[in-house]
């Protein structure tokens, strides 16, 4: 089992849910998150007063897929998430070791 | 806390006192004649309306503010008192929700609650001193010291019943209407020492400020005054309210010091949707203040209307474009403190220009408020929180200087520059200069005063982790 972390931008939500989905996943967590990368921040002006936000909003992805599928559940995420302009966002996969599921007590991949 | 506690029982207790001393029977007395009134008015009101037919035409007659209660042959007109009762609510309108909606947006979320608080608390504060004796100090003859402060004959609304005019208004309307003025410029000022100042010390600043401060201008410039003797012209409170709170502002913000943090952190507003809905229900509202002040529903009321309206425009304009040209864009902060720089400097002219002045009056006050609340203000260091001298004082004096340029003879009785009486506009100057002397030297006493008694400013931990959960225990998600 690998977790397949994805920071993207968040309007790409939707179409990277509707992508996995279709891969026959049934489940992720979503977070609303902060930081930089390459497209660094932006300056906001108030009555002449410059802020630079550094950490821009992104949208983090958490799936946990078998590891037959990983290759598959990132070209998903790369083709639905990819604007092509600078702040697409980045994909981390990191193995698993132990799943899970508190209802039944199935673990590993019975458990995704 | 304790000490503060101490103080206000000290002021509940005197209050009580004086209230003892001035039950008047006088009240139940003109309760008792109000009884017989209502076909009286109708009658008047017929007559009101022919007089008003006649009327229309012809320019109407100077503002003349106070005092006129006295006048044997004063008649009670039910169009004029109609709108005043509504002109008065919607002022009121202006300061809760309005301006505390306005800077509640413009500062950061840790704060908000304590701006909207400062605010509500002011207008309740203002209510109780401008009936115990607010008013009488600003409204009545103060016999030998009447070119400065006026007298104690009306304290506590005595001898003031239901059958008692202002005017062609009753006096208890025009009492009322006069208190949402008192009640919001004090509140104005709140936005220069946003994020620190202690809310015990906002109470008893604001306490004594109304009373030595806008009291005696309000008596100068609309109670029989000096100011009103030299001839100054503030239609709806220029001097007296914006002008008053814009140096008020600038004198506490460089007393209290600037935020911690300033100049490096982000203190960017947490929601300009508040600052929107709040800016928009000042614009409202000021049609009551502006339009109000006329005391009647007449043509000068209209005229007032009608140039608050394309002066607030011209200036939202006026500081949106600049700010496009200088900043590259154009952006909803921006056009709102246009539109309130338009408001604040229409206001003393209203009742004095046309439309065609109105126009310059609120390009001129654009402009000139945007290069004062951002590239001066940036050049100078001091931390005018949410810009009260900025936008208020600033467009305050340029409403009063163009006030003595643009003033249409045939609108409000007195000629300006353009209509050849450049000596109008020395006039104005010196009312503005009275007004900022007198306003910077007592804010500056009355802040040392406080600072003695409770200390203006908070701690640094409070003022960084927020007023809101340290000094009233709530906040918001």
């Amino acid at each position: 089992m690998k977790l397949v972390m994805a920071i993207i931008k968040p309007f790409k939500l939707d179409e990277v849910r509707q992508a996995l989905t279709e891969l026959g996943l049934q489940g992720m967590t979503v977070t609303e998150v902060k930081g930089y990368g390459r497209q660094k921040g932006h300056t906001e002006i108030y009555r002449g007063a410059e802020y630079a936000v550094n950490f821009l909003p992104k949208i983090k992805i958490e799936v946990v897929v078998p590891a037959k599928m990983v290759d598959n559940a990132v070209d998903a995420i790369v083709a639905a998430a990819k604007t092509g302009q600078i702040g697409d966002g980045k994909i981390f996969v990191v193995p698993v070791e132990q799943t899970v599921r508190i209802r039944t007590g199935e673990t590993n991949e019975s458990a995704l | 806390m304790t000490t503060f506690a101490k103080y206000m029982l000290g002021v509940v207790a005197a209050l009580a006192l004086l209230a003892l001393t001035h039950v008047d029977p006088a009240i139940a007395r003109d309760a008792a004649e109000a009884a017989n009134a209502p076909i009286a008015d109708m009658a008047e009101f017929k007559v009101a309306q022919a007089e008003s037919a006649d009327e229309a035409p012809k320019p109407e007659e100077p503002l003349e503010a106070a005092g006129s209660g006295e006048e044997a042959e004063a008649k009670l007109d039910t169009g004029d008192t109609a709108w005043m009762i509504v002109a008065t609510a919607i002022v009121l309108m202006m300061a809760i929700p309005g301006l505390a909606l306005f800077y509640g947006g413009l500062v950061r979320k840790k704060g908000v609650l304590a701006v909207l608080m400062q605010v509500f608390t002011i207008v309740c504060l203002m209510t109780l001193l401008w009936y115990v004796v607010g008013y009488s100090l600003a409204a009545t003859d103060g016999g030998s010291l009447n070119a400065y402060i006026g007298g104690f004959d009306k304290m506590f609304l005595a001898g003031i019943g239901p059958d008692t005019l202002s005017g062609t208004i009753p006096e208890s309307v025009f009492f009322t209407f006069q208190l949402t003025f008192a009640a919001i410029t004090p509140a104005l000022i709140v936005g220069a020492f946003a994020d620190r100042m202690k809310f015990s010390a906002v109470c008893i600043f604001m306490c004594l400020w109304l009373l030595i401060v806008y009291v005696p201008v309000w008596h100068w410039v609309w109670g029989g005054g000096f100011l009103s003797e030299d001839g100054v012209l503030d239609f709806a409170g220029g001097t007296v309210v914006h002008i008053n709170a814009g140096v008020a502002a600038l004198v506490a913000c460089i007393f209290l010091g600037k935020r911690v943090g300033y100049g490096t952190e982000n203190m960017a507003p947490h929601n300009l949707v508040l600052s929107v809905i709040g800016a928009s229900l000042l614009w409202v509202g000021w049609f009551g203040f502006n339009a109000g002040s006329a005391l009647g529903a007449n043509g000068a009321a209209g005229m007032a209307m009608l140039a608050t309206q394309v002066a607030t425009a011209a200036a939202a304009l006026a500081w949106m474009f600049v700010e496009w040209i200088v900043h590259k864009k154009p952006s909803v902060l921006g056009i709102i403190s246009g539109a309130i720089a338009g408001l604040v400097a229409i206001t003393p002219a209203c009742g004095f220009v046309d439309g065609w002045g109105a126009l310059w009056i609120g390009i001129a006050a654009g402009v000139i408020c945007f290069f004062m609340s951002t590239t001066i203000k940036k050049a100078l260091g001091y931390d005018d929180s949410l810009d009260v001298w900025g936008i208020h004082g600033v467009g305050g004096i340029v409403g009063a200087i163009l006030t003595g340029v643009f003033a249409v003879e045939a609108i409000g009785g007195t000629a300006g520059l353009l209509e050849g009486n450049p000596g109008q506009v020395l006039t104005q100057i010196w009312g503005i200069v009275a007004t900022m002397v007198w306003c910077a030297i007592a804010t500056f006493v009355i802040l040392i005063i406080t600072n003695i008694l409770v200390g203006v400013r908070v701690s640094e931990p409070v003022e960084i982790e927020g007023l809101d959960i340290n000094l009233h225990g709530e906040t918001v998600q």
